[in-house]
């Protein structure tokens, strides 16, 4: 038999995933919703005003998509494995990096989806103009490295008994760099800083998901071995 | 299950000594510091006790490749040793840190780099054995902890550096210090107390190792015996 470049296997897992999902809309709606209304809860418990803002829209815009994106990564894994399609994926003649490499860049696709509503509705709500290149990078590398370290952990996370309690728990201590050095960056690029004061942080941004990516990749075969 | 060597029993009653005695070094013989006091003390044990933790968090990453080469379940009772003893003497040294930093800094906590980072790597070793104990297979959750380590060892370090963005106010003692740092230096018999605390929660570690894996044996023991009787 003839097997699939990995290119062509990956791409088929991610047509795969997101075709299901604009079928149902079952995931992204939930993000979608969940995102608002932590934005509308940190509205009231931040109290957002003109004055507080300046210093926090980039720290609320990262915790809503750090919680947001736990919905969708529980999800997309537990879809898998629920209806035992997990099992068909690990028994087709592919590479099982192909898998891992699918189901990344699906759930990438996700959460970059949730974020480009997310962020105009921010900017329309708050008045404030999110529509900077820099910020833009700065979201779409902290989101890869989410997604790649995440789509790792929801695969364990989802043969334990306690899955979706225990994707946050998992995820969070060992994402955090990506999310200081993300929340830095951004505020950064949001106040208009010399680029020589972004580079650190977007140095440790590029680093983390150079390294999180080959790790996971590695780790992937051990984490779905039957 | 083998009778406990004489060996081990030894050791346990030497660990007992040795604490005995680096504590009076510590509270006692090594002088009072100038601009600390006596809230000082705290360090030989702080020291102490964060050098074993993290030297076991290495050893526990080590062991996590050896499993994850051989997948001989011996590394991985091994590995669950080493991250329990360590997990709790780090919960000491950040205690022990916060009661120094109490009269030294003028709070409990503050969200230094130093600090953060000892927070961040207790939560992912108490997330590893909430992992854990999700699992029923024993060779998953080998598999599972054992990645999870290096995921977690690889990831604290990064922390360390993206909190570093921002200025440390932790003393450095040892080595080349920062300008804007404080540092400390210390007479002979400083020197001799830290010392002696340092190698005596080296080999207190050791003995506590050495009777977790015991304790780990039986256990993998007992899980079997479970199973078979299914």
């Amino acid at each position: 038999m003839l097997t699939p470049s990995l290119l062509r296997a990956t791409l088929a897992i991610v047509r795969k995933d997101l075709s299901a999902e604009l079928r149902s809309r079952e995931l992204l709606s939930a993000m979608l919703v969940f995102s608002l209304l932590v934005i509308l809860i940190f509205n009231f418990t931040l109290d957002l005003d003109p004055v507080t803002r300046k210093d926090v829209t980039a720290g609320v815009l990262w915790s809503t998509f750090a919680f947001a994106g736990t919905l969708g990564l529980n999800r997309s894994m537990a879809v898998e494995k629920d209806r035992g399609s997990l099992d068909g994926l690990l028994l087709a003649p592919i590479d099982r990096s192909a898998i891992f490499f699918g189901k990344a860049i699906s759930n990438l696709a996700f959460m970059l989806i949730v974020e480009a509503i997310v962020l105009p509705v921010y900017a329309v709500l708050y008045n404030e103009n999110l529509f900077q290149p820099g910020l833009l990078l700065v979201i779409l590398l902290g989101s890869v490295g989410y997604a790649a370290v995440g789509t790792l952990l929801a695969s364990m996370a989802v043969h334990a008994r306690t899955r979706d309690v225990l994707l946050p728990i998992l995820l969070f201590p060992v994402i955090l760099p990506v999310l200081l050095a993300a929340v830095k960056a951004s505020n950064a690029f949001l106040a208009d800083a010399p680029l020589a004061e972004i580079m650190p942080s977007l140095n440790i941004l590029i680093g983390y998901d150079v390294i999180f990516i080959a790790l996971s990749y590695m780790f992937f075969d051990e984490i779905v071995d039957e | 299950m083998s009778p406990k060597p004489t060996l081990l029993k030894i050791l346990d009653y030497v660990s007992i000594l040795l604490l005995a005695v680096a504590t009076y070094l510590a509270l006692v013989f090594a002088p009072t510091e100038l601009i600390m006091g006596n809230a000082q003390r705290i360090f030989y044990f702080h020291i102490g006790t964060a050098w074993t933790a993290l030297l076991g968090f290495i050893f526990a990453a080590v062991l996590g490749i050896l499993y994850l080469v051989t997948k001989n379940i011996k590394w991985d009772i091994l590995e669950v040793a080493a991250v329990e003893i360590s997990v709790v003497f780090f919960l000491i040294t950040i205690i022990l840190g916060s009661i120094w930093a109490r009269p030294i800094w003028n709070t409990w906590w503050t969200w230094d780099p130093r600090l953060t980072t000892a927070a961040v790597t207790e939560l992912i070793y108490i997330a590893y054995f909430m992992l854990r104990s999700g699992i029923e297979d024993p060779e998953r959750r080998a598999r599972f902890g054992a990645v999870y380590t290096l995921l977690g060892g690889v990831s604290a370090p990064i922390t360390f550096m993206s909190i570093r963005l921002f200025r440390s106010i932790h003393p450095v003692v040892i080595g080349a210090a920062n300008a804007n740092q404080e540092k400390m230096n210390m007479t002979p018999d400083m020197l001799t107390a830290f010392l002696f605390a340092l190698f005596t929660f080296t080999v207190i570690f050791i003995d506590l190792f050495w009777n977790r894996y015991r304790l780990g044996q039986l256990e993998a023991k007992v899980e079997q015996l479970k199973l078979s009787n299914q």
